[in-house]
């Protein structure tokens, strides 16, 4: 039985060495590549002492950063991938948490992280250190105690209270999506990925681990193309690639500016989408263009890794119709409990409550919120088993298939990524200037609005929250207001400003 | 040009595009950005951005913008 995500990497060397594994504009790396430069790392970090520790990855998004994740592997440390793109603040929040005793820079990040204060941390160079002789006695002995709930990445998630948390996840919950994953989207080394989804959160397992498994190809999309549709479809078809899972922001800005007028995708044949709601109109376009693709819907919360849910499409959704989240992938199950943590009844909505081993070890150093969602299953009183609790109220339709209804809290879903409006409000109050914030999301045009009251302009609140907050959780639409409108108990009426605002 | 200033103010208040002219090289504006520039643009002058147009060298500036939409209304 496979026990180590590694194995897939060592099984392929030997069938397709010299097939291009991951590649972006520039370069590409060959499986040949992704082995020999993955354990000149592990060798490196071993011989330098770090062990069962974070190693962050601070890298561009390249082919280098994912061979360097493999490398920590090797090593028996996780990797913790940060981005340059992500503000200041998070990172330095970030690295308080982790205190890493070592972060791998390449030439661009290495004058970034000097901007921070990383204290404890060595630094090393990817270009110095990818050409380590291979110590194989070294790696065979970190293999042979490595074991399949040890951690192999933590990817950091936003947190209500303003710290992000820090999931982390092992061998056998990233082996089982895997396995999954792949028999749903049909993968085989005939794939060609386009990823799009950043290095640093759990949706690029999606490309990076099949990839390794089957011997496919994964093509990683300059983040610039997603601005420009036409250079997108062209860049699609110049790598004749053939599936792509992406956020839903990412298919529409193909299909809203009339793009498939001029240009289709000729290769696409699968297409995983999930993270938001697609619009139908939206969705109805993908499909009139590629009625012979496969439209794939994916649901689940990194806390249980990557995806959970799948929906394969295959009937034609009214306009105002969601499409359903679907069932559980294999060895997963959902239950869908009430306030009195009972099983609903049928067509009722209640939390989707998720078991199985897909669930993550929890989030690093802070057993408290671990806690809170990673609990005891309350429908078994007999012998200790964990469920994590989504916060996502779910039902089941007529056909029996699961829908997303809404959150329970103020967690939202935007571009792709989880936001816990708190956390903006957390951020905004941390100007000295700001005497109170809150925080809405408009639904219908996806925009985060944010009130504030203070003696500040708007263009110094945007200033700030820029150098604070990832690009994706700075409002859209700032407003500044003489008071914040009040509930009868004195909290932030939330309802109120959202009433205002249509 | 004042509304074009209008909107792309509504996006990044702290901005100045009178003098900006690397929106896209710069990344000042994103992928974020730019279906909300689109529709807000098409809203506001009644035109069609055809998807061929939608390129860095009509996004750059605001003046670069202004061209493409003086062009696009000429069309019509």
């Amino acid at each position: 039985m496979q026990n180590n995500v590694l194995e897939y990497l060592e099984n392929i060397v030997g069938k397709v060495p010299d097939k291009i594994a991951y590649a972006d504009e520039n370069c590409g790396a060959t499986f040949r590549d992704v082995y020999d430069i993955s354990r000149s790392i592990g060798t490196f970090l071993n011989q330098q002492g770090h062990y069962k520790e974070p190693v962050v990855v601070f890298m561009g998004k390249h082919p280098g950063a994912i061979i360097t994740f493999y490398g920590v592997i090797y090593s028996g440390c996780y990797y913790v991938p940060i981005d340059e793109e992500m503000p200041k603040h998070r990172i330095e929040l970030i690295f308080q948490s982790l205190k890493p005793k070592a972060v791998i820079c390449d030439d661009d990040s290495i004058k970034a992280i000097e901007e921070f204060d990383y204290k404890g941390a060595r630094l090393y160079l990817y270009e110095d250190i990818n050409k380590t002789a291979h110590e194989e006695h070294l790696l065979a002995n970190i293999r042979d105690k490595q074991i399949d709930t040890d951690p192999i990445y933590i990817v950091f998630t936003s947190g209500s209270t303003g710290i992000p948390k820090g999931v982390v996840a092992c061998h056998r919950s990233v082996i089982d999506y895997i396995e999954n994953l792949s028999n749903v989207l049909k993968i085989n080394e005939d794939t060609v990925f386009g990823n799009q989804t950043p290095l640093y959160v759990d949706a690029c397992l999606k490309e990076l681990y099949p990839t390794l498994k089957y011997g496919a190809t994964t093509y990683i999309i300059p983040k610039s193309f997603f601005m420009f549709p036409l250079k997108l479809v062209e860049f699609l078809n110049d790598k004749k690639i053939n599936t792509v899972c992406w956020v839903v922001s990412a298919l529409t800005i193909i299909s809203a500016f009339g793009t498939f007028e001029k240009a289709k995708p000729e290769f696409l044949h699968t297409i995983a989408f999930g993270s938001e709601v697609f619009p139908i109109k939206q969705f109805r376009l993908w499909r009139e263009n590629l009625p012979n693709a496969r439209f794939i819907n994916l649901y689940g919360p990194t806390e249980c890794t990557g995806m959970s849910t799948y929906y394969e499409v295959n009937r034609d959704f009214e306009l105002h119709e969601a499409i359903p989240i679907g069932r559980p992938f294999k060895n997963t199950d959902i239950l869908l409990l009430d306030d009195e943590d009972k099983l609903v009844s049928s067509g009722e909505a209640g939390e989707i409550c998720i078991r199985g081993t897909s669930l993550t070890l929890g989030y690093y150093k802070n057993f408290e919120k671990t806690n809170e969602v990673f609990v005891q299953n309350p429908l078994n009183d007999s012998y200790p088993e964990l469920i994590y609790r989504t916060g996502d109220l779910g039902k089941y339709n007529e056909q029996g298939e699961l829908v997303f209804v809404s959150r329970k809290d103020n967690q939202i879903k935007h571009m792709g990524h989880r936001i816990e409006l708190g956390e903006i409000e957390v951020v905004a109050n941390m100007q000295p200037e700001i005497k109170s914030a809150c925080c809405i999301f408009d639904d219908i045009k996806k925009k985060i609005i944010l009130y504030y009251v203070g003696d500040i302009t708007k263009a110094e609140v945007a200033n700030f929250l820029k150098q604070k907050l990832p690009r994706y959780m700075v409002p859209n639409v700032i407003e500044k207001l003489d008071s914040m409108p009040l509930t009868p108990n004195g909290k932030i009426n939330r309802v109120l400003l959202k009433e205002n605002y249509k | 040009m004042e509304q074009i200033l209008e909107i792309l103010e509504g996006l990044h208040p702290e901005v100045d595009f009178e003098t900006c002219k690397t929106l896209i090289d710069d990344r000042i504006i994103d992928s974020f950005d730019i279906v909300t520039l689109i529709s807000d643009l098409s809203e506001e002058f009644d035109i069609n951005i055809p998807v061929e147009e939608i390129i860095p060298e009509n996004f750059n500036s605001a003046k670069a913008i202004h061209a493409l939409i003086e062009r696009l209304l000429e069309d019509e």
